[in-house]
This record gives structure tokens, C-alpha cells and sequence, in this order.
């Protein structure tokens, strides 16, 4: 992955805020991803990872705050910039009853992609999928069609990659082929990534800067060098322990 | 045996259906429904037991029945395509993908009139080889019925969608139930002169009471059932227009209240 340009963000979140019905699920969290970055999302559970997630997706509406991908407004060009992202998510699996190979031709025609069949294709061959192509996504096991998802979201080949969780399922060598994957062919397209895991190891290998989350805020967002210098610590996981022990504490 | 077991049983199901509108309103709405339809039946059997008038009943019936399992089958296509992306959990992917709601909607359409051709021409050869009631004598006057009825079915579906977005998958019940909800007040197997007159001004608004009404003008005078389709293309341009407002709302207060990701939680 090549290191953050300066050039102008990829995704700029501003002042974003979620509430439901006096619950704030998000509050005022602002953050950046640039060309080349991989930023992970990290936080407990019930941070607002997920509603930060889906509100990128437009699944939620926020209650304020502004969402620009590629300096524009995600509310005015929902579809145009859609088109140009894509995402994986353990909790939206791809159609139990359809092939691996079917479900990848679908994906790419619901992405514009006019040479569907070929796409998938070339993604049943870049994440090994070729000899499950054929059998129902439903037999898969899990670990299966985790891959399988990632690969659906690279059928538009986007500029933008939201990943949640996206080895979760995975045993450490297949996680570790599918997170180079990901770089691989994220990097071929100067994209970005917005990345979540509990997987610490796998944060670091990965993110050239780490936003953390807690009760909805935005609790520090720096570099994993920085970070750790910051908080006296050699170990991610110490640092996401002691800010999700202290959620009340002031941003740094 | 264990009572405790049967009583885990037991205790699931009734939180189950304690906590579901939907789940409530099939249990007891089918059951209201069929009262109304089988008490209309029987007051026009009863009507024309006294009266002593003739009537085709086997090609009413059967006409009537095959044209409103079109119908049926036309709301039902359209709501159970979209209830697959909910049963296999890939409805979030198509929420945030590029597709346009209308290109979505138009998608299950399309689907729809695939299913619709396939199961009319299955419908009308079964009632044919069983009952020789040979739909295609009705002559082309039913065409315009035939593509009404199919446009309310749609028009239903997309009202089904907005429900299940609005109250999640539990609201499945919905999709079968919706049609047979306007079975006893459109007038389908009886003339609407069997309602109180009250009735038959409310039902005045169901575009299938017009389309039956017709499909009975036709069998029985032959003639082109010109008001019936009239009113029932202006009912239907309406009931297409509220279904995707209606729609519109359910999608921008999931959005808002985000239901969409419960779609695939419930």
C-alpha cells in the first residue's frame, strides 16, 4: 500500500451525528480517508461503527453532519457514487440460492459492469474461488462466503472499500492471503479503504491511521506509530482497552 | 415429559405473536375475511334460489376464479421477489448498491410478467382440459380487464414492500394476506348488488370490484364493459401513484429510524 498522498480525501465524514429517539448512536464524528489510505474504524461494541457504516452506504439517513465522497455530497449523487464503491459486511450475505459465479455476474450488472460474465470470472480466480464457482452460496461455509463477499466487492473495481470485519470468519492463513488481496487490488486502483476489525494484529498490518471510536465519538485518530507513543503503550489492544474503558474522556 | 419443555415451546410462540402485528392480523384476519366472502356467497345463492333467474355458474365461477388467481398471483410475485432478498439476507446489498428504487421495482415487473404469462396460460389450459371453460372465448374485451388486474396486483406489491421495510420480515404474512384482505369487497364470485348500499359506495374505490364487474358484463351480455374499465384504469393510475408514495415514506423513515438494517436482524 502505498503511503497517504495529500491529495484531496477520498471520503471526508464531517460533523456526523446519528440519534434515535434521544439515543446518540454518533456523535459529531469527523474523519478522512485519502487515495492509498487504509483507515480502520475501531471501537467496542455499540461505538457506532456499524450506523458510521451504514450511514456511509446510505442505509441510514443521518441526523446531521455531512458525508462527501470524491468532493461530492453523498445525499445530492447517492447513485453516481455508489457506483464507484463498494462493501463487505458479515451481517449482508449474497443470495444463499445462487452460485458464487451467478451471484458475482449479478453484482457486477447491479454495478454497471457491462462484461458481467468475465468479471466474475477474473474475481472467482483472484480470491481461489473457481471451485466453489459452481456449487449454492447456501453450502458454503462461512470462512467461504466471507471470501465470497469480499470478492462482490470488487466487482465495480471501487475507489472507495468498506470493509467490516471482513476476516472475521477466516482462518489466520486465509485471512492474512485475503487482506493481501485487498491491498493488491485496492492499491491497482489508487482507491482507499475504511477498514473495522477487532483483529489488532491485523489493524496494524494494515491501517496507515486508526480512528477510534467510543459511545459514538471519535476518541483519537493518528497513525499506529503515533498512537502507541501517545499512549505509552507497544500493543493496540492495550491502547483500544484503555479507551474503551475511558469513553468519557476528551478526544486526543 | 417435561412441562417445562412444552411450556419453552409454548412461551416462544406466544412472545412471538404477542409482539407481531403482522402475526396478529393473520391470525385473526383470515379468518374475518373468509366470514365476509363465504356470507356474501351465500346471500347470492340465496338470492338467486328465491328469484329463480339463470346463471352460468360454472363458467362465472371459474372465470371469476381464474382472473382473480391472476391477480393473487401478480401481488404475490411481485412481494415474494422482494421477501427473497429479505429471506436470504441480501436485501442490504441491494439498499447499497447503485440501483435506483424505480429500476428495482421495475426489475420484479418484469419478473412478474414472466410469472403471470406462465401461470395464465397453465391456469386457463387446466381449466380448460378439466372444466372446458375456455377463457380465450371471452373474447379480446377481457384484455383490458387482464392488464388492470395485473397493474393493481403490482401496485398491491409495491405496497407490500413498504410494509415489510417498515415491519420487517415478520410482515411476510402480509404478501399472501393483502389479496385475499379485497377478495370479499371486489365482488369476485357475486355481483355487487349482494352489499348493503353503504358497501357498495366504499367498495366504489377498488379497482378490482370494477374489473369483476366487467368480467361478469362480458359473460353475460357480451358486450365491452366500457365504465367498468374505465373507472378501473383511473383507480389504478391512483393506486400506482399512492403505492410508490407509500413506498417512498416506508424507505425514508427505515432510512431515518434504520429499520433497513433490521431487515436482515429480524
Amino acid at each position: 500500500m502505498t503511503v497517504a498522498s495529500m491529495t484531496s480525501a477520498l471520503l471526508r465524514v464531517t460533523n456526523l451525528t446519528k440519534r434515535y429517539n434521544g439515543f446518540t448512536a454518533v456523535n459529531g464524528v469527523s474523519f478522512e480517508v485519502k487515495p492509498g489510505e487504509v483507515v480502520s474504524l475501531l471501537g467496542p461494541n455499540g461505538a457506532g461503527k456499524t450506523t458510521t457504516i451504514q450511514m456511509l452506504l446510505t442505509l441510514v439517513a443521518p441526523t446531521s453532519g455531512e458525508i462527501e465522497i470524491f468532493g461530492k455530497s453523498l445525499v445530492e449523487h447517492r447513485e453516481e457514487l455508489l457506483s464507484m464503491m463498494n462493501f463487505s459486511a458479515p451481517y449482508s450475505l449474497l443470495p444463499y440460492n445462487l452460485t458464487p459465479r451467478e451471484a458475482l455476474a449479478v453484482f457486477s450488472m447491479l454495478y454497471g459492469v457491462r462484461d458481467y460474465r468475465q468479471r466474475a470470472r477474473v474475481l472467482l480466480e483472484e480470491f481461489d474461488l473457481e471451485e466453489l464457482a459452481d456449487r449454492k452460496i447456501g453450502k458454503l461455509s462461512s470462512g467461504e462466503q466471507m471470501r465470497l463477499g469480499v470478492a462482490k466487492a470488487f466487482v465495480n473495481s471501487p475507489r472507495l472499500l468498506l470493509l467490516d470485519e471482513p476476516t472475521a470468519s477466516l482462518d489466520p492463513p486465509t485471512a492474512r492471503q485475503l487482506r493481501a488481496k485487498v491491498l493488491e487490488l485496492i492499491g491497482k486502483t489508487g482507491g482507499g479503504v475504511l477498514w473495522t476489525s477487532h483483529n489488532m494484529r491485523e489493524v496494524e498490518t494494515v491501517s496507515n491511521r486508526i480512528v477510534f471510536l467510543s459511545r459514538g465519538r471519535v476518541m483519537a485518530d493518528d497513525t499506529p506509530q503515533n498512537l502507541k507513543k501517545r499512549f505509552g503503550q507497544d500493543d493496540l489492544e492495550e491502547i483500544f482497552i484503555t479507551i474503551a474503558r475511558e469513553p468519557l474522556r476528551e478526544p486526543v | 415429559m417435561n412441562r417445562l419443555h412444552v411450556l419453552g415451546i409454548f412461551y416462544r410462540n406466544i412472545v412471538l405473536i404477542r409482539r407481531s402485528v403482522p402475526k396478529l392480523f393473520g391470525l385473526f384476519g383470515f379468518v374475518t375475511v373468509a366470514l365476509f366472502l363465504w356470507g356474501f356467497i351465500t346471500l347470492w345463492v340465496q338470492t338467486i334460489a328465491e328469484t329463480d333467474v339463470s346463471v352460468d355458474f360454472v363458467l362465472l365461477i371459474l372465470s371469476a376464479f381464474v382472473f382473480w388467481s391472476l391477480f393473487d398471483l401478480s401481488q404475490r410475485s411481485f412481494g415474494v421477489s422482494f421477501l427473497e432478498e429479505v429471506w436470504s439476507r441480501n436485501v442490504i446489498n441491494l439498499f447499497a448498491s447503485p440501483v435506483k428504487l424505480g429500476e428495482m421495482v421495475l426489475g420484479f415487473v418484469l419478473v412478474g410478467i414472466v410469472q403471470a404469462l406462465l401461470a395464465f396460460f397453465y391456469i386457463t389450459s387446466l381449466a380448460f382440459l378439466l372444466y372446458t371453460l375456455n377463457v380465450w372465448d371471452l373474447g379480446l374485451y377481457m384484455i383490458p380487464l387482464f392488464v388492470n388486474i395485473l397493474i393493481f396486483g403490482w401496485a398491491l406489491g409495491v405496497v407490500t414492500i413498504g410494509l415489510v421495510v417498515r415491519f420487517g420480515p415478520s410482515a411476510d404474512i402480509l404478501a399472501f394476506f393483502i389479496p385475499f384482505m379485497l377478495l370479499p369487497f371486489s365482488a369476485v364470485y357475486y355481483p355487487i348488488s349482494i352489499f348493503p348500499p353503504l358497501l357498495q359506495r366504499i367498495t366504489f374505490i377498488l379497482p378490482t370490484r370494477h374489473m369483476f364487474e366487467g368480467m361478469r358484463t362480458v359473460i353475460t351480455e357480451g358486450v365491452f364493459p366500457l365504465s367498468n374499465v374505465f373507472w378501473a384504469s383511473i383507480l389504478n393510475v391512483v393506486c400506482v401513484i399512492l403505492a410508490f408514495l407509500f413506498l417512498y415514506w416506508m424507505l425514508r423513515q427505515a432510512r431515518v429510524k434504520g429499520y433497513l438494517s433490521r431487515l436482515v436482524q429480524d
